[in-house]
């Protein structure tokens, strides 16, 4: 690719792969030749059908996910890419904001809300008739974690394959993999470098065991293996991360603290181990590899396709790799009038290093999840005993922070072991788990701000 | 913060088959830990032995770190993040010497 073009679509970017024989998807439950969905289709005759159209691409399997984004890049004018806990309550209003025509899915049995429908079924059959990438395709994804509806932001393929270098001739072809989902914005990351790249990917899916896919990586002899400071915490405490050998290791979507950094360099020694800055609407920001936690205050106003600035104790980036924009009519704009992307995290100056410290306004990291306090609040002050309560982040050494709850109770005489278990299970039942407080504990008031808001610390 | 959980108590009754050289209070609390958080997040333990890895004890990431912080409160120590050398354990019997280290 050359720097500063267009890229070409996918499927052309693969036709032109110049050892296209040797590259494959391995999914947990399948694999995929390369060279037969450059040729090819799993969308039976109606690929054509979706050409110029916005498509919901809402599968179960992340192989199938990208098959579709291979597909569909150049030929819908927008791809809309559901995140695996997208819930189905949510999807009228996602039809709604980002103008959906058209559903590609891989379940047997689909509600189609009315739209054109594209069943995806492998194994993938030769392609009738050539469909013209004629469609610079919009890609639209889900910021993470937000409350209330779904937030999506819009890349271009340019955009997003902004920060992927060419890898050098001679280089032996990579593997890449991450136990990202490629439906979330780190994930997609790794899949584009491996497509653009020359290269193949493991890729994993929801509720593979951990073993399971670090013997698949084992096996396919994966050479760049990226993913949060949990995940690798995770492959740390794993046997089966003795038959690994890559030759990169990038941590990124939460902070990497010195501790996880260290146990990585000594876990693969001679290699270098690097941690990147990357958010879905500020796109790929930077990258540090002198093995230590922050980032140098070089950086900032620096030269180069990204700016980095640090204003009101928060990280803020310029570069084309950020979305054009959010698609809900009601979102904030997406950069400032200057062009810079607040990011919402925050960062403070330790010597001659920037080091991040949490996000603004309480928003909680859990090995990678963002969890916004109010959504937790608002389960627990519907039970009948509360008065207010207050969710924020407790730093934790395996996901990086847990979630938890301090609660003010009414003055009606109530026994707090019992309103314990009832909020829990309250929470239990309309949270995912890694929302659930892990603690949850009883005070007697809780501070407000001069403008009457709970005081919030940065989490 | 006033933390109401539930206590878990340890001594009479334990039966695990951790290897004596773990077999302290320590281990005992830690052991306590395991299931008192397994039975609030709903997950099935296995048993409890010298040797069980951690990432097949039917424990996730979110278990693991809900141990470590009330372990913290507990015990007044957290030596994940305090030890000197890092260090993430493997199996059971790893995760209590941790502790026994750290102490």
């Amino acid at each position: 690719m050359n720097a500063g073009a267009e890229p070409l679509s996918l499927r052309g970017t693969l036709r032109a792969s110049p050892r296209l024989a040797a590259r494959h998807l391995w999914g947990a439950a399948g694999q995929l030749a390369l060279s037969d969905i450059a040729a090819g289709t799993a969308l039976g005759g109606a690929l054509p059908d979706l050409a110029g159209r916005a498509v919901l691409l809402r599968v179960a399997d992340p192989l199938h996910a990208a098959i579709a984004l291979i597909e569909l890049d150049g030929v819908a004018r927008r791809i809309v890419i559901c995140p695996p806990d997208l819930t189905d309550d949510a999807l009228p209003g996602v039809i709604a904001v980002a103008g959906v025509e058209a559903l590609v899915s891989d379940a047997a049995e689909v509600e189609t809300q009315g739209l054109i429908f594209a069943p995806l079924n492998l194994p993938v059959r030769p392609l009738a008739a050539a469909t013209q990438a004629s469609h610079r395709t919009e890609w639209v994804m889900f910021t993470s974690g937000t409350s209330g509806p779904p937030k999506m932001v819009a890349h271009t393929l340019a955009g997003l394959t902004g920060a992927i270098k060419p890898s050098p001739a001679g280089d032996a072809p990579p593997v890449w993999a991450t136990f990202y989902d490629i439906r979330r914005y780190g994930g997609l990351q790794i899949l584009l470098r491996g497509l653009l790249g020359e290269g193949s990917m493991v890729m994993t899916a929801p509720g593979e065991p951990m073993a399971d896919f670090l013997t698949r990586l084992a096996h396919h002899g994966v050479t760049h293996l990226t993913g949060t400071p949990s995940h690798w915490r995770r492959v740390l405490m794993s046997r089966e991360a003795a038959a690994l050998a890559p030759s990169y290791v990038r941590l990124s979507g939460e902070i990497a603290d010195q501790a996880v950094l260290d146990a990585l360099k000594t876990r693969f020694a001679g290699v270098p181990v690097g941690h990147a800055y990357a958010s879905t609407e500020a796109g790929v920001g930077f990258e540090v590899n002198d093995g230590l936690a922050g980032f140098p205050i070089s950086f900032i106003g620096r030269p180069g396709e990204v700016e980095i600035r640090v204003a009101d104790g928060s990280l803020r980036l310029r570069s084309t790799r950020a979305a054009s924009g959010y698609l809900n009519p009601d979102a904030e704009a997406l950069a400032g009038d200057d062009g810079f992307v607040d990011t919402g995290d925050m960062v403070e100056r330790r010597g001659d290093r920037y080091h991040f410290v949490g996000r603004r306004n309480g928003v909680i990291n859990v090995g990678g999840l963002k969890v916004h306090p109010e959504e937790i609040e608002a389960v627990i002050n519907r039970h009948p005993a509360v008065r207010m309560s207050r969710v924020r982040a407790r730093r934790n050494p395996i996901t990086g922070a847990i979630v938890v709850a301090e609660v003010v109770l009414t003055e009606v005489a109530v026994d707090p072991a019992t309103v314990k278990t009832e909020i829990l299970d309250a929470c239990r039942r309309e949270l995912a788990p890694f929302k659930v407080p892990a603690m949850l504990g009883f005070i007697p008031a809780l501070a407000l701000t001069a403008g009457g808001k709970l005081e919030r610390a940065v989490a | 913060m006033t933390l109401v959980m539930q206590e878990p108590r340890f001594g009479a009754g334990e039966q695990d088959s951790c290897a004596p050289d773990v077999k302290t209070d320590l281990s005992a609390v830690i052991l306590a830990k395991f299931r008192d958080v397994a039975a609030a997040q709903g997950k099935t333990l296995s048993p409890l032995t010298e040797e069980l890895v951690l990432l097949e004890s039917g424990l996730d990431s979110l278990c693991f770190a809900i141990i470590v912080a009330t372990l913290e409160d507990d015990l007044g120590y957290d030596p994940f993040t305090e030890a000197e050398d890092v260090y993430f354990p493997v199996t059971l019997g790893d995760f209590v010497r941790f502790y026994e280290r750290g102490r």
